[in-house]
């Protein structure tokens, strides 16, 4: 398998690349970690005029807390979300879902932004970041501006990134104490696209009340979805057997599944809401203090 | 460089259909090559076709089985699913570059020693996610070690032998830097 | 000497490393896609949207005008030259290229041919074909319904039923049906999957003009009977021709068929007088080269009240896809599906199989299973777990109490197979002692009280493996012997050819051990080759775990008819008379005088160098072996499966493999090969599975959705072995490759059904995926926590 001729261009900047992109109206892509554009390209399912290689541009492979956010930079390969002491103490959802992401090779070279930004419902970040209550900057040919990811995703494969559009970082609000966050997803297969995926982050105060709750599930609609009733339900309570059950059917009930050869849509709803439950047990241990 | 903003004009072709070409410098195995190539020329293929190391294979083309995992800055990565283009600059590791003045590599070593493949065709990318592996875990667990080669698929050995051959290696590399004279 | 037992560097029994992993650790092997000839040009093939259309148009001047394309081939073309179609194995025939009408997604339609790999994929991208949508049949049972649309309108018969075929003795077995107090019945289906070797199948052809001479580099496991088949299509001469096979990265049967590709090279070779590479992609390789299984199988088993099996009664539907490309020996339709009375003495026995044309991709080929026995040893090894449990006995005790007992061999089946030796309540009995049987049956009571879902499932498999003895056993006429030439230079080192070929399994090691072992000769000392037809001996090749069986026979044989011209020397060496001279412990001895010895290398250089009147210089000889008899390796496999009961997953917990080969040659290796055949058997339990829409679109044509294991979730297999040698081998070895393979889908199975049995589940089809079980049990009731 050949992908077609294209050409390819390596800026240095983010501006330079913003330029290209507009230069190229719409049909040139960002290449970032390439795992998902490359094989459409070989399948001939994509056929870019240009490739906009945003790799060389320094200053935009980087993880770290600064001014109330954990920033993350666009091109940092989804294995050093693995490698994260500070993630692995602080944000585990995001290396609960980096373990679930592909193969450690494919890690290797695949990047947040791509993760982020492919906007196919079965890419494990959205869901998190949905859940974390992130907010996505871009920077486009008027400069920079932010996303909530809330208001991110709009189908599969659209995302509100205009074509001339780079997400230069990831922002996710600091972490902070009594906050406990998880990600459970299952598959068929290691590697294989998940089944039902659902991400959870709690705050609880000192009485073990939720402060608040975000929940968003992966693979069980068009894109990610968000599980906001099934969240709202959660804020103000002590959780008990029967809140978890309640949210799970909420978070069922927020799923637009469509039968595949992962199972038909009654199993993928159902196991929205399994999943729901495993991920709110793990973060809330989490939040209080367990791992 | 490829960092230029522009194509570099087209040059002579390393496939016959005449497209813009890119001039890349990449370190192969310790060597620097030079070379023109079409922007879409995949890495596996500049690697095969251009510089003649056939012992990076392909096996799949959706970047799910691993037989073209080679080093890229030390990283296993696959090479069916990278540019050459992005390569420039950087250093490339193949199966070729395992053995060091005639001395197989540990891992190569246990491979043989544990029955750890069978037909051979997915046996270079395993060794090179193994290589990466032990350097940064020589002493890995079984599930450590099914997980780290969780993306290099082999239809031949279920696996047992390639894990053992990993442990194993990784006790070789333990013992050879222990031994007096050994690499600290 | 010591009182140690003699033996050879490198003889039978010992795990010695193996010869070949030099160069494949070094990526030093030489795989097809590996050799790159001087002007060797590109084949790249455009292929069909539609898995049943009319073709109204193809316009290839788009194709032609891509820089570097130098030519395209067309059904037209290949019809002019009488190349359109060609034979397959099974007397019926495929298309190379269609020249109307396409009938399976992914079908071949036009060849592309280019100076450069790149430029071949563009110019195939850039063929335009017009395409008339007819209708669609991908269901076999709607295929021989009447009114369905006829797929293959170049034939006589107006229906899509291919043929009928059927053994055993219908009206006795009705009549043990009539009579029989307890009988089961169960639906099976066994689904379409794809043997996916790491290695995709690629060629090059090369026609010199000038000579002649046509050589073609293919990935083959048959070369020898490749290069027949060229010279009977083509009409080239058969000494004109050469056939290559190289390094192979698996085969497992997906390389013995003749696919379009390999022809199309040739034809482009021809016709550009330049050698021509084809190499197949994954998608490609998945989506139209031949598949295996595909078989709807109703089963029903006879009884007794105690248990005692009687009868057994069996009707399948088969889906060949458009045409009956399958590889099986040319007599047997449905291969050796009749293996199915299994590890059990049924009295009667009646068996038949119905075939369909469908739109599907053509085959019907092994994926690492002697023709047809993975159905037939799944169908009875279900069945028999369906009977115990019907019975309400535990399944371990009704296989005992059914086995075929050791002093009944050799035995001969209700279908007509004698069964060469075994011994299968020893292999059983092992298998429960190591993974404690009676423990694991009290701990699943245990979970079971507390509402956990484990299971614990049996297979106790008979294969039939050895293809074959020349009464029966012919593909397209050529009975399937294989061949050993063994040569000993002066020195004592030795060249021996075969015609089979390895894929992985280590050919070059067992067969050098066997040498060892025969003619004392250290391993070290033998150097193997095989697949090329202008060097090896005639022989079949590898597949069906024949190798060791046939050739490895022939190389004893071989090495025994060297062994008695060797004594002839070594008696003109020793000044004594041959009779008075024996081959023992290594060496040729003087009956009673055993220190008196003169070793093969003596001899050898001696044949070269101071040969006796009467005796011809030189020491090889070849032998052809024809089997006497298949033989039945045989094992019992048990697993212990957890259920996650909110989701359906299956986890194997533990798996113990207890298999009978007979004599081991390289305990390394069979253990490595059992590995593989259990990762293999594992796979379409769980897993892999290609499925088609009612439009015929396929689902599971790259690696994206055909879910081959990884190391994470293949179980840590356990293995241990009995030996009962076969009797009529001369190693008393009975094959190996596939044993895993054929008996390892009941035993996963069985442990989920097992694992399902207080919700009164008997089958569940597979692959078992995690909504299957998550249906059953949310069917019969929330999961209780």
């Amino acid at each position: 398998m050949i992908p077609p001729q294209f050409e390819y261009y390596a800026p240095s900047s983010v501006d330079e690349a913003v330029a290209l992109l507009r230069r190229f109206d719409g049909e040139a892509k960002v290449l970032a970690g390439g795992h998902s554009l490359i094989p459409l390209m070989k399948l001939r399912l994509a056929e870019p005029k240009a490739l906009v290689d945003i790799n060389r541009i320094p200053n935009l492979a980087y993880l770290r807390e600064e001014d109330g956010y954990l920033r993350i930079g666009a091109t940092t390969r989804t294995g050093d979300l693995l490698d994260s002491a500070l993630l692995r103490k602080s944000y585990p959802i995001l290396t609960d879902a980096a373990q679930e992401i592909a193969d450690p090779l494919v890690r290797n070279l695949g990047t947040v932004g791509g993760n982020v930004c492919h906007g196919d419902p079965g890419n494990d970040l959205p869901a998190c970041i949905l859940a974390l209550g992130a907010v996505l900057a871009v920077t486009g040919p008027t400069g920079p501006r932010e996303i909530p990811a809330a208001e991110f995703y709009r189908d599969t494969f659209v995302t509100a990134l205009e074509p001339t559009e780079i997400l230069t970082e990831v922002r996710i609000p600091k972490a902070r104490s009594h906050q406990g966050n998880a990600y459970q997803k299952i598959e068929k297969r290691v590697g294989d696209f998940a089944i039902a995926g659902a991400a959870a982050n709690l705050v609880v105060d000192g009485a073990g009340r939720i402060e608040t709750a975000g929940l968003a599930l992966t693979g069980v609609g068009p894109t990610v979805v968000p599980a906001t009733a099934a969240a709202a339900a959660l804020v103000g309570e002590v959780l008990s057997e029967t809140h978890l059950a309640n949210a799970a059917r909420l978070a069922e009930a927020a799923t637009d599944p469509s039968g595949d050869l992962r199972g038909p849509v009654a199993y993928k709803r159902a196991m929205a809401g399994v999943l729901v439950r495993r991920a709110l047990e793990r973060a809330l241990a989490r939040a209080k203090g367990g791992s | 460089m490829a960092t230029s903003a522009r194509p570099v004009a087209p040059a002579a072709s390393l496939t016959s259909a005449g497209g813009p070409t890119s001039r890349i410098q990449v370190t192969v195995n310790g060597r620097s090559v030079v070379a023109e190539v079409e922007p879409r020329t995949l890495l596996v293929h500049f690697l095969r076709e251009v510089l003649g190391l056939t012992g990076t294979h392909i096996g799949c083309d959706t970047s799910h089985c691993g037989a073209c995992t080679v080093h890229l800055d030390g990283k296993p990565v696959k090479s069916c699913t990278v540019l050459a283009v992005q390569v420039s600059g950087r250093e490339v590791r193949t199966v070729e570059g395992l053995e060091v003045d005639g001395k197989l590599s540990p891992v190569q070593e246990a491979f043989v020693e544990a029955h750890g493949l069978q037909c051979g065709f997915c046996t270079p990318g395993m060794m090179m996610t193994a290589t990466a592996l032990l350097a940064r875990n020589p002493n890995p667990t079984d599930a450590e070690t099914r997980d780290a080669i969780r993306g290099n698929l082999c239809r031949c050995t279920g696996y047992v032998n390639i894990v053992k051959a990993i442990q194993l290696a990784g006790k070789k590399m333990q013992s050879a830097s222990s031994a007096p004279g050994g690499k600290p | 000497m010591s009182a140690q037992v003699p033996s050879v560097k490198g003889g039978i029994g010992q795990s010695i490393l193996r010869k070949e992993d030099g160069r494949f650790v070094r990526g030093k092997g030489s795989y097809i896609d590996d050799f790159k000839l001087p002007g060797m040009l590109y084949l790249d093939i455009a292929r069909s949207p539609y898995a049943h259309a009319k073709i109204t148009a193809i316009r290839t001047d788009k194709a032609l005008k891509v820089p570097g394309v130098l030519a395209v081939i067309t059904g037209k073309d290949l019809e002019a030259a009488g190349l359109a179609w060609m034979p397959t194995l099974m007397s019926d025939k495929q298309m190379v290229l269609p020249t109307d009408t396409v009938m399976y997604q992914a079908q071949e339609v036009v060849g592309v041919v280019a100076d450069s790999r790149y430029a071949a994929a563009d110019g195939a991208a850039a063929v335009e074909v017009d395409y008339e949508p007819l209708p669609v049949v991908t269901d076999p049972f709607k295929a021989i319904a009447p009114g369905a649309p006829v797929i293959r309108t170049d034939r006589k018969e107006a229906s899509n039923h291919i043929w009928h075929w059927e053994t055993g003795d219908r009206a006795g077995t009705d009549r043990a049906f009539a009579a029989a107090p307890v009988s089961v019945a169960q639906d099976l289906y066994i689904p379409r999957i794809h043997v996916s070797s790491m290695e995709t199948c690629g060629c090059i052809a090369q026609m010199d003009p000038v000579s002649g001479r046509f050589t073609i580099w293919m990935t083959t496991q048959a070369p020898h009977a490749i290069r027949t088949v060229f010279a009977l299509v083509t009409g080239l001469p058969e000494q004109n021709i050469r056939v290559i096979s190289p390094d192979i990265g698996g085969g497992f049967g997906g390389k013995v068929p003749v696919y379009p590709g390999y022809v199309l090279a040739s034809v482009a070779s021809i016709k550009t007088g330049r050698p021509v590479k084809w190499i197949e992609d994954r998608s490609e390789n998945l989506q139209a080269d031949s598949f295996a299984r595909d078989y709807h199988i109703h089963a029903e088993v006879a009884a007794e009240r105690d248990g005692t099996v009687t009868a057994l009664r069996v009707k399948t539907l088969a889906d060949h896809g458009y045409t009956d490309a399958a590889a099986n020996p040319s007599k047997f339709p449905a291969g050796l599906f009749h293996i199915i009375t299994g590890s059990y003495p049924f009295a009667q026995a009646f068996v038949e199989v119905d075939a369909a044309y469908t739109n599907k991709p053509p085959g019907g080929i092994a994926y690492r299973c002697s023709f047809r026995v993975t159905e037939a040893v799944y169908t009875i090894e279900r069945m028999m777990d369906i009977l115990a449990h019907r019975l309400r006995v535990d399944p371990a005790e009704l296989r005992l109490k059914n086995f075929i007992p050791p002093e009944a061999f050799p035995y001969r089946s209700a279908l007509g197979w004698t069964y060469d030796s075994g011994n299968y309540g020893a292999a059983l009995a092992k298998a429960m002692e190591i993974i404690d049987y009676a423990g694991l049956r009290r701990e699943q009571a245990e979970k079971r009280r507390k509402g956990e879902l484990m299971g614990i499932g049996i297979s106790s498999f008979t294969e039939i493996v050895g293809a074959g003895p020349s009464a029966t056993f012919d593909i397209l006429g050529i009975k399937m012997f294989d061949s050993a030439e063994v040569r000993i230079h002066p020195t004592g080192k030795v060249l021996a050819r075969f015609g089979t070929k390895s894929q992985g399994q280590g050919h070059e090691t067992t067969y050098a051990q066997i040498l060892a072992e025969e003619l004392g000769i250290p391993a070290d000392d033998i150097r193997v080759e095989e697949g090329d037809t202008d060097t090896a001996p005639y022989g079949l090749g590898t597949y069906a775990s024949r190798s060791t069986p046939t050739a490895g026979a022939a190389a004893a044989i071989a090495a025994r008819k060297i062994r008695e011209k060797g004594r002839r020397i070594a008696a003109h060496l020793l000044e004594v008379s041959p009779d008075d001279v024996e081959w023992k412990d290594f060496a040729f001895r003087v009956k009673g005088v055993p220190t008196k010895s003169k070793t093969m290398q003596e001899v050898a250089f001696a044949a070269y160098t101071n040969h006796p009147p009467g005796v011809e210089a030189g020491l090889e000889a070849v032998d052809y072996y024809d089997p006497p008899n298949m033989t039945y390796p045989f094992g019992s496999y048990i697993c212990v499966v957890d259920i996650d009961k909110e989701t359906g997953q299956v986890k194997v917990r533990r798996f113990v493999a207890v298999d009978d080969c007979g004599t081991i040659i390289n305990p390394m290796i069979v253990d490595g090969q059992i590995h593989g055949g259990l990762t293999m058997g594992f796979a379409p339990a769980l897993l892999e599975e290609i499925q088609y829409d009612e439009n015929g679109n396929i689902h599971g044509g790259s690696f994206m959705d055909y879910l081959v294991p990884t190391a994470v979730e293949t179980p840590n297999w356990e293995t241990a072995k009995t030996v009962t040698p076969s009797p009529h081998h001369p190693l008393g070895a009975k094959g190996v490759g596939e044993s895993a393979t054929v008996g390892a889908p009941p035993a996963i199975v069985n442990a989920v059904v097992d694992a399902l049995q207080p919700y009164g589940v008997e089958h569940i089809d597979i692959p078992i995926h995690p909504w299957k079980v998550w249906q059953i049990l949310h069917a019969k009731g929330a999961p209780t926590p």
